[in-house]
């Protein structure tokens, strides 16, 4: 990489620090939902997709099977793969460096390469790399303060670890709601998830939601 | 192996072959508006049913408890336009606080 715009490298690092520094509260709230320190990293460092990693401790966390946890953290990763399939044409890499840049291919650092367009194709792969590789870095090590801090809590209603795995949930589905099909979406699938919780095994309320949101873009 | 592990082990396996999947197919797949609406969609259900879930129920029961306080202080803080930490330590603080104090 030779010389990285100034505009391409800010941008890259304050998305990374302030990304990674959410990895605090992924930390802690796996370990709140059971999941032990060796798990909560390793969750990091191989899921490497944030929602996905809140998805499968949330699901786990309130009673649901593995496979319930395994499939609502896999339809949110759906998402990862359109990102490759968008940056693949502008990364260009193969072998190794195709490998390293799916695992790298995130929310973060697709939203920052896209961004840097109109800088051109060089500094759109830059902005991917850099941040990519920042949020993976800063993510992994305040996932593990994360989970250290937490396992030496004990009770973590005392310290709103309870509320915060919801909350994180929140911050990050509301930037998503831009119209009004949004919204309306989002309470309806609230309204069936919370409806269908007594009737359900736990986590499928929150997977069949999925089929809401299929059923909704199909329509229009 | 317990289900704590099967779904660490399974839940990277996927996301991972989820992402080199999307770097080795063909753009156009991808171009059908359609496909396109329902990725933007698809967050959008999952995510919010996690947060009535994570909120209101505990196993199988409804329940409303302490930590509907805590989400009340993320949703004042996301309308303030408050950055994600802030909304995540203040629903904290709100939901301990009801908790420590009732």
């Amino acid at each position: 990489m030779s010389r990285i715009e100034s505009t391409t490298f800010r941008d890259s690092l304050s998305v990374s620090i302030t990304v990674g520094a959410y990895g605090t509260a992924f930390g802690a709230a796996a370990v709140a939902n059971g999941f032990s320190v060796l798990q909560t990293c390793l969750l990091s460092l191989l899921t490497f997709s944030g929602a996905s990693q809140f998805a499968v401790i949330g699901v786990l966390g309130a009673g649901g099977s593995a496979l319930s946890g395994i499939a609502t953290a896999s339809l949110l990763g759906i998402r990862n793969g359109v990102y490759g399939v968008i940056m693949a044409p502008r990364l260009k890499v193969k072998g190794f460096k195709r490998v390293v840049a799916a695992q790298i291919t995130i929310d973060e650092s697709t939203a920052v390469a896209l961004g840097q367009e109109v800088r051109g194709e060089k500094a759109m792969r830059q902005g991917f790399w850099l941040t990519g590789f920042g949020v993976f870095l800063f993510w992994n090590l305040f996932t593990l303060a994360g989970a250290l801090g937490a396992q030496a809590m004990g009770d973590i209603r005392a310290w709103g670890l309870d509320s915060a795995v919801p909350a994180a949930f929140l911050g990050l589905v509301w930037p998503r709601l831009k119209t009004n099909r949004d919204r309306v979406l989002a309470v309806g699938c609230m309204i069936f998830a919370l409806a269908m919780t007594p009737i359900l095994p736990a986590g499928l309320p929150i997977i069949a939601t999925a089929f809401i949101a299929i059923a909704v873009g199909l329509r229009k | 192996m317990n289900s704590f592990w099967i779904a660490t082990i399974g839940t990277s396996v996927i996301a991972f072959t989820l992402k080199y999947a999307g770097h080795n197919v063909p753009e156009r797949i991808f171009a059908h508006p359609k496909v396109q609406s329902i990725n933007a969609l698809i967050p959008i259900a999952l995510l919010s049913a996690l947060v009535a879930v994570q909120t209101f129920t505990e196993k199988t029961q409804l329940m409303i408890d302490h930590r509907l306080a805590g989400v009340s202080a993320a949703v004042i803080a996301l309308i303030l336009k408050a950055p994600f930490p802030v909304v995540v330590l203040s629903a904290a603080f709100t939901s301990a606080a009801i908790y420590n104090w009732f």
